[in-house]
C-alpha cells in the first residue's frame, strides 16, 4: 500500500465518493429501477411500437399497479434528484467532477478504453469519457422528467409538452430517454463488475 | 409484514445458533433465498411488491397525487382545441366491454335523474337536454393506457346545467351513474370547467351507442375513464363516491 493510499484510507474526507453521492446514487437507483419497471407495464398497455416487454420483468401486475408504482417512485426521484442537484451545484462537485469535457481527451480516452489501457488508478477522478457519459445521462435525465411531466399534465404543462410536439411527440421522447437510460444502466453495471474497486467506493466510499 | 417473513426470520435466526451442525448446502439454499427476496421481488414484482400492505401505501400515495393534482388544476386553463383536419379518423372505441355490448339506451324512456345538493330534482328528458344551449370543442382524448385520439363533440356546459338545476358549486363532487353499471365521480373545480361538455353529438351526429348514447360526459382536462357515457344520473355531493376504475386502483383524479 503506498502512502498515500494509506493517509486516504485514515481520513474519511478522502473518499472517492463523499457521502451524498453515495445516498442519492443507490435511492436514485432504487428509484430508477420501480420507474422502469412500472413504466414497461405503462407501455404494455398501449405499445408504441410493434414489441411488449415481458410480464416478468414488469412492475405492478397490471396497468393500475404500475401506474400507482410509477407516480409514487417519481416523488422518490423528484426529492432525490433535487437534493442531488442542489449539493452538487452548491458544493461544485458538478465542476469538479465533470468539467471540462475535452474532444481530444475524450477521443484519447476512448481510444484506451477499448484498446484496455484505461487507467483505474484514482476512482475519484473521472476520464473524459466518464465526464462525457455522466453529463449526458444527467440531461437525458432531465428530458425524462420534463417529457414525463408534459405526459402527466399536457393540459396544465401545455407549453412543455408543446416543446415535445405536443402529448404524443412527448411519448416517443419518453420512450426514447428510457432507451437511453436503459442502455446506460447496462454498460454502467458491466463496467462496475469489471472494475470491483468501483462498486466498493460507491458502497462504502473509498 | 405478514406471515410468512417472520418465519424465515426465525428460521434465519435458527440457523446462524446452529450453523456449525447445518450442512453448508443448505446454509446456502438459506441465503441464496434471502438474497432473492430482496433482490428479485423488486423487479419480479410477486411476494412483497404487490401485497396488501405496498397496495395500501400506494393508495395512500394516489390519494396525495389527488392533492397534488387539484392545487395544479387552473380553472381558466383550456386544454388545446384542433382544426377539423386534425380530427382521428376512425375513432377508437374503448371501454371495458367489448363494442357490440355498448348499452342501447331507449331515446323515448330516457330520463336524466338529478339529485343531491340541487334545488330543482325533477328528472330531465331528452328534448328538453337537447333544447339547452350547445357548444363544439375538438379536443383531444387523452386514455389512461396511454393513447391518445382527437374528436369532436358537442353539447352544453356541464357548468351551465349544474346552474339551472340550482347545484351547490360550493359541493365537492359531481358523480356520474351510467346505464351500464358504470360510474364516476369528479371534482366540482372541473366541474365547472368551461370545456367540461355533457355531450350529444360526436362528429356532428348524434351519439352512436358505442360513444355513450343519449349522453357522455366529455372532460378535456382529464383522462379518458373519466367520460362516462350513456349518463343516466347525475348527483352533486360532499361524500366520496370513488367510481368503477378508481375502486380498482385507478387514480382518482386523473388530471390532464
Amino acid at each position: 500500500m503506498t502512502a498515500d493510499r494509506a493517509a486516504a484510507a485514515r481520513l474519511p474526507h478522502h473518499d472517492v465518493h463523499s457521502r451524498y453521492v453515495r445516498i442519492t446514487h443507490w435511492v436514485n437507483a432504487l428509484a430508477m429501477l420501480i420507474m422502469v419497471g412500472s413504466g414497461w407495464q405503462i407501455y404494455n398497455a398501449s405499445p408504441l411500437f410493434g414489441f411488449t416487454f415481458p410480464k416478468a420483468i414488469t412492475l405492478g401486475g397490471w396497468l393500475a399497479g404500475g401506474l400507482l408504482w410509477h407516480f409514487a417512485a417519481m416523488w422518490l426521484l423528484l426529492i432525490n434528484g433535487v437534493v442531488y442537484l442542489t449539493v452538487g451545484l452548491v458544493t461544485g462537485h458538478f465542476r469538479q467532477k465533470f468539467l471540462p469535457i475535452l474532444p481530444a481527451e475524450v477521443v484519447r480516452d476512448l481510444g484506451a478504453a477499448i484498446t484496455g489501457r484505461l487507467s483505474h488508478g484514482d476512482l475519484g477522478r473521472y476520464n473524459a469519457v466518464q465526464k462525457l457519459i455522466y453529463t449526458c445521462i444527467l440531461l437525458t435525465g432531465g428530458v425524462i422528467i420534463a417529457s414525463g411531466l408534459a405526459l402527466w399534465k399536457p393540459v396544465q404543462l401545455r407549453e412543455l409538452a408543446a416543446l415535445f410536439g405536443g402529448y404524443e411527440g412527448a411519448r416517443l421522447v419518453h420512450f426514447f430517454a428510457m432507451s437511453v437510460i436503459v442502455l446506460f444502466l447496462l454498460v454502467h453495471v458491466a463496467m462496475a463488475l469489471l472494475v470491483p474497486r468501483s462498486l466498493r467506493a460507491m458502497i462504502r466510499g473509498h | 409484514m405478514r406471515e410468512p417473513r417472520v418465519r424465515r426470520v426465525d428460521a434465519g435466526l435458527l440457523i446462524k445458533d446452529a450453523a456449525k451442525l447445518v450442512p453448508n448446502a443448505s446454509r446456502r439454499a438459506f441465503l441464496r433465498e434471502v438474497a432473492s427476496l430482496g433482490a428479485l421481488a423488486l423487479l419480479t414484482g410477486c411476494d412483497i411488491v404487490d401485497g396488501p400492505s405496498s397496495e395500501k401505501a400506494l393508495r395512500v400515495i394516489s390519494q396525495f397525487n389527488d392533492w397534488v393534482q387539484a392545487r395544479l388544476f387552473n380553472p381558466n386553463r383550456l386544454a388545446e382545441t384542433f382544426p377539423e383536419s386534425a380530427i382521428t379518423r376512425p375513432f377508437r372505441f374503448n371501454a371495458y366491454y367489448p363494442e357490440e355490448d355498448a348499452p342501447e339506451v331507449d331515446e323515448d324512456r330516457y330520463k336524466l335523474i338529478v339529485d343531491g345538493l340541487v334545488e330543482n330534482k325533477e328528472p330531465w328528458t331528452l328534448e328538453q337536454l337537447y333544447a339547452l344551449p350547445q357548444e363544439m370543442q375538438i379536443t383531444r382524448l387523452v386514455c389512461v393506457e396511454g393513447w391518445s385520439a382527437i374528436g369532436k363533440w358537442s353539447g352544453t356546459r356541464l357548468e351551465e346545467f349544474l346552474r339551472r338545476i340550482g347545484a351547490d358549486l360550493t359541493a365537492k363532487y359531481v358523480h356520474f351513474a351510467c346505464s351500464e353499471g358504470y360510474s364516476v365521480s369528479i371534482d366540482m373545480p372541473t366541474a365547472l370547467h368551461p370545456q367540461t361538455q355533457m355531450t350529444f353529438k360526436f362528429d356532428d351526429q348524434i351519439l352512436p351507442a358505442k360513444f355513450g348514447f343519449p349522453m357522455r360526459i366529455r372532460i378535456p382536462t382529464k383522462l379518458g375513464f373519466k367520460n362516462p357515457k350513456h349518463v343516466i344520473g347525475l348527483t352533486v355531493l360532499n361524500t366520496y363516491t370513488g367510481g368503477y376504475w378508481e375502486d380498482q386502483g385507478y387514480n382518482w383524479f386523473s388530471g390532464l
